[in-house]
């Protein structure tokens, strides 16, 4: 049986009154990778949203039910959400790096907890990078502006930003959605590298890379009522051959998109 | 990485609740967002301190002074041996010189809004706005300059019984500065009537004047109508031009060849002189502001309301 | 001629009286530049900018004048600029959408349209007065902050603004709180307009004379002012003395000094345009 690391019991979220998403129970297993996908509008960034508690920047927005992060619930009283956003990382869907240098944008992280070091920084950024496949890349440019990077290596960057705070959970808001090809698959081998340390969440409406890169996947849809639900939760392998739900089945037969 | 140094599930369970440091970082949250709204509430304060201001010595001078004889006196001599509080007269010479800065500033702002909205290419708009804004830029004492030293010797050529100080030349000053209140307003009102409407005309013939004219124009004419008022509101605020050029003589009159003055100049005239605060007589300028502001903010009101309800139009 | 051709014909006429209408404010001002340059080069010289004013028009000069205004204008952005910064700050990253946040930001849109004066009035009370600063340039630079604050207010605003949401996500997903972010990452990108903003305010605040004369500036200063506490007269009240003065040698000092005040607010502007070019180079996203 898996070890859960994150999981998620009757999460509903409102915006300005009404539900987006509805009732979502799932478990996240720990260091692998789990795919949430679905047709778009369903909810999917939303529920991802909520394990890092990025919701709260949205002020109409309300969250009822429980995330529980290693058994404590994050939306509990007393929880330091800092604390929570420095444990659970996340990348965004089109790369956003600070207009800052390479070196700036991987040290700003561990910077605002306060390490000052400079040798602790170097140290960090060149981990960092390394672990984002980028540091051959840039190793001779870290301080030049990270926008006169590439798409892909500007993506690469983000992650290699978002590992400086040492999370356990990366969070992939459709991470290789505005790349091309090959930077694509470059992200996907990198998933792979980093699901041997941490657990992975990634939202994605590219079927194809679910199947490719995930361990186990979610199916959420969104009913006419325009609420967005778990419908199937499962490993991979059987979500993608034996779909138990019919829903499941017609869209990954491309019924609807 | 990561895991190994924290794999004691009680640890990261104790880090992820508020502990000292989450506390600390909390309440310097706090502070900082205290001290940028009290920064924010400036202007609040600065509002209650104006209106406070104007109240606390206003109050004692209509004390003094019934708000009959203020209102309706036809003289003010609050400085000479034989005392009269009639606001009319400066009221009178602020109306004159707006009037005369509103006539020349509303043509020639309209044309220039039309011509900018409808005929300007993108390049020569590009130039004219930002060259009209500069207009605006000018310190006001340079245009008092201007008013006394240049125009008035210019028009004193044409209209030969014209006064050193008057109305006019003051006035017409004020009205070139305000012609980009005016222009640039109102040619973001006209620019924002939507081209279908246009295009509709167009269609069915119309030359580019009549679509300007029948169309446009009317469809703007709530954001227009702002502008004016607004235009209105700075030519009444206006002290320099009008100090300098328009005259220190409290006249009731409708003639702009003959000198006045307005509410503005009447304030600057007692700064300079040497009315020992705390008398009736300095008071005046308290109760002349007084009235000034609540025009003013009258105006702009009306002004802010109009915006405010063309904007949903075209939500 | 056709009912058709004379409509064509009204048309080009009126563009040819809207044209005009366009420019003419523009001649009206390349004429006054004109006449102050006329009127007003000849007295330009280096013991114009170091001499006194006089009762003596060919020996007077802006020293006074335009020491007071550099002293107004350092301390009027001392006090002005941090408070309109903050105030944008407050209004753009932490004000709730509720009724204290719109009256905050209805005073701040009424208060752009008070009349200078009135400011004057207030500042004579509250700093003048009540506060006992008496007739001195620190009183000058309150009440003139008092009425730049709500242009840089609306300025620092639309800078603030014009950041992309993505940066902040980003650094919130960092784990940064919501000042780490603003000064961070935020402030950084959004300089080169709250600079513009500043320039903006300082050009307005450079040219303003009601107000000061209503605080008690002086019409006549013959010594440097040489702290917060003393008295002072400012550039444009000095042209305003000079002006009302019958003698055309005064006039044309006052022509003079109006050049120096054009000369100052071009750089100014000028600087602005620069930097604003250099740093945006600097924060391009």
């Amino acid at each position: 049986m898996e070890e859960i690391v994150l999981e998620t019991q009757n999460l509903t979220v409102y915006y300005d009154g009404r539900p987006a998403i509805e009732g979502i129970s799932m478990k996240i297993p720990r260091r692998r990778i789990t795919a949430i996908i679905g047709p778009s509008g369903c909810g999917k960034s939303t529920l991802l949203r909520c394990f890092n508690r990025m919701n709260d920047l949205i002020p109409s927005a309300r969250v009822t039910g429980r995330v529980l992060f290693e058994g404590l619930d994050l939306y509990g009283p007393d929880v330091d959400v800092v604390e929570v956003r420095r444990r659970i990382g996340m990348v965004f869907q089109k790369p956003n790096p600070f207009p800052k240098s390479i070196y700036e944008n991987v040290a700003f992280g561990p910077r605002i907890q306060g390490i000052r070091d400079r040798r602790k920084l170097d140290e960090i950024v060149e981990r960092c990078l390394r672990a984002a496949a980028l540091w051959d890349e840039v190793k001779d440019k870290l301080h030049q502006n990270a926008l006169t990077l590439s798409g892909g290596q500007q993506q690469r960057l983000c992650i290699a930003r978002a590992l400086a705070t040492e999370p356990e959970v990366l969070l992939m808001d459709e991470p290789a959605s505005a790349l091309d090809p090959i930077a694509t698959m470059k992200i996907e081998d990198l998933m792979r590298e980093l699901a041997r340390e941490y657990t992975i969440v990634i939202v994605t409406h590219n079927m194809q890379q679910a199947a490719r890169v995930s361990d186990y996947t979610a199916f959420m849809l969104a009913g006419e009522d325009r609420v967005g639900r778990l419908i199937e939760f499962g490993p991979t392998q059987q979500i993608f051959t034996r779909p138990r739900d019919r829903r499941t089945e017609d869209y990954i037969t491309g019924r609807f998109g | 990485m990561g895991l190994t140094a924290r794999s004691a599930v009680e640890i990261s369970k104790a880090r992820l609740q508020r502990g000292m440091a989450a506390r600390w970082r909390e309440w310097g949250e706090l502070a900082v967002q205290a001290l940028l709204f009290f920064a924010a509430m400036v202007s609040v304060f600065t509002t209650i301190g104006i209106v406070a201001v104007l109240l606390v010595e206003a109050l004692p001078f209509f004390q003094q002074v019934s708000l009959k004889e203020f209102l309706l006196d036809p003289q003010w001599t609050p400085l000479f041996a034989q005392k009269h509080f009639g606001i009319m007269p400066l009221v009178a010479g602020t109306f004159l010189t707006s009037a005369v800065a509103l006539a020349l500033a509303m043509p020639v702002g309209m044309l220039s809004a039309v011509y900018l909205s409808e005929y300007a290419s993108p390049r020569v708009r590009a130039v004219l706005k930002p060259a009209l804004e500069l207009l605006a830029g000018v310190p006001t004492v340079v245009y008092g300059y201007f008013a006394l030293l240049t125009v008035t010797p210019l028009l004193k050529r044409i209209i030969p019984d014209l006064e050193t100080f008057n109305a006019l030349s003051a006035g017409l000053t004020m009205g070139v500065m305000i012609i980009p209140l005016i222009s640039s307003l109102s040619e973001d009102a006209l620019y924002a009537v939507p081209s279908s409407l246009r295009e509709a005309a167009y269609a069915l013939g119309a030359t580019r004047l009549e679509v300007a004219v029948r169309v446009v124009i009317p469809a703007a004419l709530s954001g227009i109508a702002a502008s004016f008022i607004l235009a209105a509101s700075r030519a009444v605020g206006e002290t320099m031009i009008v100090a300098i050029a328009a005259g220190q003589r409290p006249t009731l009159t409708l003639d702009p060849r003959r000198a006045i003055e307005t509410m503005t100049a009447y304030i600057v005239q007692v700064s300079l002189g040497d009315t020992p605060h705390g008398t009736l007589e300095f008071r005046t300028i308290f109760a002349v502001g007084l009235v000034l502001f609540l025009i003013t903010l009258v105006l702009n009101l009306i002004a802010m309301r109009i915006i405010e309800r063309y904007r949903e139009v075209y939500r | 001629m056709g009912h058709r051709q004379r409509r064509e014909l009204l048309g080009k006429l009126f563009e040819g009286i809207a044209l005009a209408a366009t420019v003419f404010g523009l001649l009206v001002l390349a004429f006054l530049l004109l006449d102050v340059a006329r009127r007003g080069l000849g007295v330009l010289s280096w013991s114009f900018l170091t001499s006194y004013p006089s009762r003596f028009p060919e020996q007077a000069g802006i020293r006074s004048a335009l020491l007071g205004t550099i002293w107004v204008m350092a301390l009027t952005a001392l006090f002005a600029v941090p408070l309109g910064v903050a105030a944008a700050i407050y209004l753009e990253e932490y004000a709730p959408r509720n009724r204290l946040t719109r009256l905050i930001e209805l005073n701040i849109n009424n208060l752009a349209g008070v009349p200078s004066i009135i400011y004057g009035l207030l500042g004579l009370e509250l700093f003048v007065r009540a506060l006992r600063l008496e007739r001195s340039i620190l009183a000058g630079a309150l009440t003139l902050s008092l009425l730049v604050l709500p242009i840089l207010i609306t300025a620092s605003r639309e800078a603030l603004r014009a950041v992309p949401m993505s940066l902040r996500e980003a650094a919130f997903a960092l784990g940064a709180t919501r000042w780490q972010v603003i000064r961070h990452q935020v402030l950084p990108v959004a300089f080169p307009g709250i600079l513009t903003g500043m320039i903006l305010a300082l050009s307005r605040a450079i040219g303003e004379t009601a107000p000061l004369i209503t605080i008690g500036a002086l019409t006549f200063v013959a010594f440097d002012p040489r702290g917060p506490l003393d008295k002072f007269t400012v550039l444009p009240i000095q042209i305003f003395n000079w002006v009302s003065r019958p003698q055309a040698g005064f006039h044309a000092r006052a022509a003079g000094a109006i050049l120096v005040l054009l000369a100052v607010l071009l750089s100014m502007n000028g600087l602005a345009i620069y930097l604003r070019y250099r740093l945006q180079r600097r924060y391009q996203w």
